[in-house]
């Protein structure tokens, strides 16, 4: 039985935070594509086109026929425990700092006998369900779980380790005014956040939602424009050491095309979705990347919200996907940037949303409280990459089969 | 003493006292806001370019930007539809004769308190003429509201149905048209009514005004400090290639009375 954890103390502030360390980070380019395969919650093993072999762990080639033609394919989840043990000593500073570590052999029903990270509820000997998981480094890890879920089992230490879940954290929304603030912070808190800080910009508009937000528990309002330099850096010198996941939602979505669209509209994409990313960082990253290994709410990840056609273009809304574009880059960077501090960067795509922006165009549009539970099921499973609604799904897999015809398909629109 | 040895000499005793009417540039100032498909308001910013580090180890700046209407502003002709094609109608090509004169101010403190979409008739106009003499020509004319002390959301009072704060009905600005002042200004963030739009014809004091050749001033504050009549203003905007308005700082020179 897993323990629950227990809501963390207040910090001893005469004790120095401890300095994020990383579990082993070197893999050979073979082995990245378990990282690609965890970033999106899926389980996918290196398998031979000739002889169909499935292999584990990746190689540059098959080891029975030794071909070269190796692909990345779902695989079934089951498997057997075969052996484990509770390792008491490393000379791993990582793993010395978070003794006693289960870990052992199970054999996959995919076919290969691997090593994996085993979760505390598995019996031994018993059935598991594996998982590709990031690990703090961001490299794929087999973890063996429990067959059937089991109570509290998301704060076994290994996965609370791994992982980025929002309960005991808490959590910054950057903009309270877009359409999936009020359900984002309800299915946080219902998740287990300790807290939830949404970022006001121009409390001088009309904010519909605020005494509904400002009526909820452990939700606290504060000026903050993504825009504006000086509101970032006065938030962050007020939170900015509590913050233990950032979701970064500001995004300015307009129609309009290269030739119909206006020069304003893209600035105002650019200034709030991509600058507006780096005033952030520049301002929050410092702490974040060094609260990493801060106990229990730990700073944990950085979520940045993209419009799906950030993957590729919509000429419909052409400077708001261009921006979503340089966004997503920008975001890429600040992955690398994080990964050093243990700090997870997810990026959900969410697809045309049902607001006023998106009016006119027909369904499927993500409705704001299904945006809100990819976000929070993407930090709950320690994602890098989700895909929210059938439009953000489509333009994934297509961009994932051929990035140029996507390009060429995506002239119609999304 | 000549005239303008005469002024600095008061100046320097303090008989004439220099009054700001400006608000302070903050990029949390409110802007006037549009309909959502309309191109917006920018709002203020600073970035920091460099402040005493390896940007420039021994000074500090910053780049700025804003629309020509944020903050306390000047309104050129230009600005409005009806001004387009007024000769010098840009802030680059107005006589600078404008920027300084005499300064009228109506005080509708009382009437916006009790009335937030209080509107300045030309009865107000001539009861002030009553009690103070007639508008001189090449006046400003200013409303004052009292609507400065408003903060936030209060300042713009924005409702389903738009703006709600208060300004100048059309035949009050035809009423100040015809005694030939310069400029007209309000506390508010624009120099109309929060519903002109509703107005025929909509926003006089732009259409009127600016269709006239006159000028605006908007986010004024301390108008309860300068007198009736008997004050002078000066206003002068950045002298931008084509502007049609610009932030400004608004001065008042007022007399101390002994």
């Amino acid at each position: 039985m897993t323990q629950p954890l227990a809501p963390p103390p207040k910090k001893n502030p005469a004790r120095r935070t401890p300095v994020p360390t990383l579990p082993p980070a070197i893999r050979s380019r073979a082995a990245l594509g378990l990282a690609l395969a965890a970033a999106q919650g899926r389980f996918q093993l290196q398998t031979c086109t000739d002889c169909g072999a499935v292999q584990y762990p990746p190689r540059d080639a098959c080891h029975r026929c030794l071909s070269t033609a190796l692909v990345w394919q779902d695989q079934p989840r089951g498997a057997q425990l075969l052996a484990e043990t509770t390792i008491h000593a490393s000379p791993d500073p990582y793993f010395r700092e978070r003794l006693p570590w289960r870990a052992g052999t199970v054999q996959l029903d995919a076919g290969p006998v691997a090593l994996a990270h085993i979760h505390g509820d598995v019996a031994r000997g018993a059935r598991t369900r594996t998982a590709l998981m990031l690990d703090r480094a961001g490299q794929g890890v087999l973890v063996a779980l429990p067959e059937q879920e089991t109570p509290h089992m998301q704060d076994d230490p290994a996965l609370r380790a791994m992982g980025t879940h929002p309960s005991h954290r808490r959590i910054l929304i950057t903009d309270a005014r877009a359409p999936e603030a009020p359900a984002l912070t309800r299915a946080l808190l219902d998740a287990g956040a300790a807290h939830v800080f949404l970022g006001l910009a121009e409390r001088w508009r009309p904010f519909p939602a605020q005494p509904t937000l400002e009526a909820m528990k452990n939700v606290t309002l504060h000026p903050l424009d993504v825009t504006d330099a000086d509101s970032v850096i006065d938030l962050a010198g007020s939170i900015g050491g509590k913050v233990d996941i950032l979701i970064n939602n500001a995004r300015h979505i307009r129609p309009g095309g290269v030739i119909t669209g206006t020069i304003h509209d893209a600035s105002d994409a650019l200034q709030k979705g991509a600058l507006g990313l780096m005033r952030l960082a520049h301002a929050f990253g410092p702490a974040l990347s060094a609260r990493g290994a801060d106990g229990v709410n730990s700073a944990a990840a950085w979520v940045t919200v993209l419009p799906a056609q950030s993957l590729a273009h919509d000429p419909g809304f052409a400077a708001s996907t261009a921006a979503g574009a340089a966004t997503r880059a920008l975001s890429l960077s600040l992955r690398a940037e994080l990964r050093a501090g243990g700090i997870r960067v997810l990026h959900v795509h969410a697809g045309p949303i049902d607001d006023d922006w998106h009016q006119p165009l027909p369904p499927p549009k993500l409705a704001p409280n299904a945006l809100a539970r990819a976000i929070v099921q993407g930090l709950e499973q320690g994602l890098e990459e989700v895909h929210a609604g059938d439009v953000a799904r489509d333009i994934a897999e297509r961009f994932a089969q051929n990035p140029a015809l996507l390009a060429r398909e995506m002239e119609g629109g999304a | 003493m000549t005239p303008l040895a005469t002024l600095t000499e008061a100046l320097a005793s303090g008989r004439v006292r220099v009054i700001d009417l400006t608000h302070t540039l903050d990029p949390d100032f409110p802007v006037i806001v549009l309909p959502a498909e309309f191109g917006q308001c920018a709002r203020f910013r600073m970035d920091e370019v460099s402040a005493y580090d390896h940007r420039g180890p021994a000074w500090k700046w910053h780049n700025l930007s804003m629309s020509e209407h944020t903050g306390t502003h000047f309104d050129a002709p230009i600005h409005w539809v009806t001004g387009r094609d007024v000769a010098k109608g840009s802030t680059d090509a107005i006589d600078p004769a404008a920027f300084v004169g005499p300064v009228c101010v109506i005080d509708c403190a009382q009437g916006a308190a009790e009335n937030e979409d209080f509107i300045l008739e030309p009865a107000h106009i001539a009861a002030w003429e009553a009690e103070h003499g007639p508008i001189p020509p090449g006046a400003w004319v200013l409303m004052r509201t009292d609507w400065s002390h408003r903060h936030g959301a209060a300042y713009l009072n924005l409702k389903d149905d738009g703006a709600h704060s208060p300004g100048p009905s059309p035949a009050a600005i035809r009423a100040l048209l015809a005694r030939g002042i310069t400029g007209f200004g309000t506390e508010c963030v624009g120099t109309d009514a929060g519903q002109a739009a509703h107005f025929d014809p909509p926003y006089p004091a732009h259409a009127l005004l600016h269709g006239a050749g006159k000028y605006g001033l908007q986010c004024l504050r301390n108008l309860d400090q300068l007198p009736p009549r008997g004050a002078v203003l000066i206003c002068p905007p950045l002298k931008i290639k084509g502007g049609t308005g610009s932030p400004l700082r608004v001065l008042a020179l007022v007399e101390e009375t002994p």
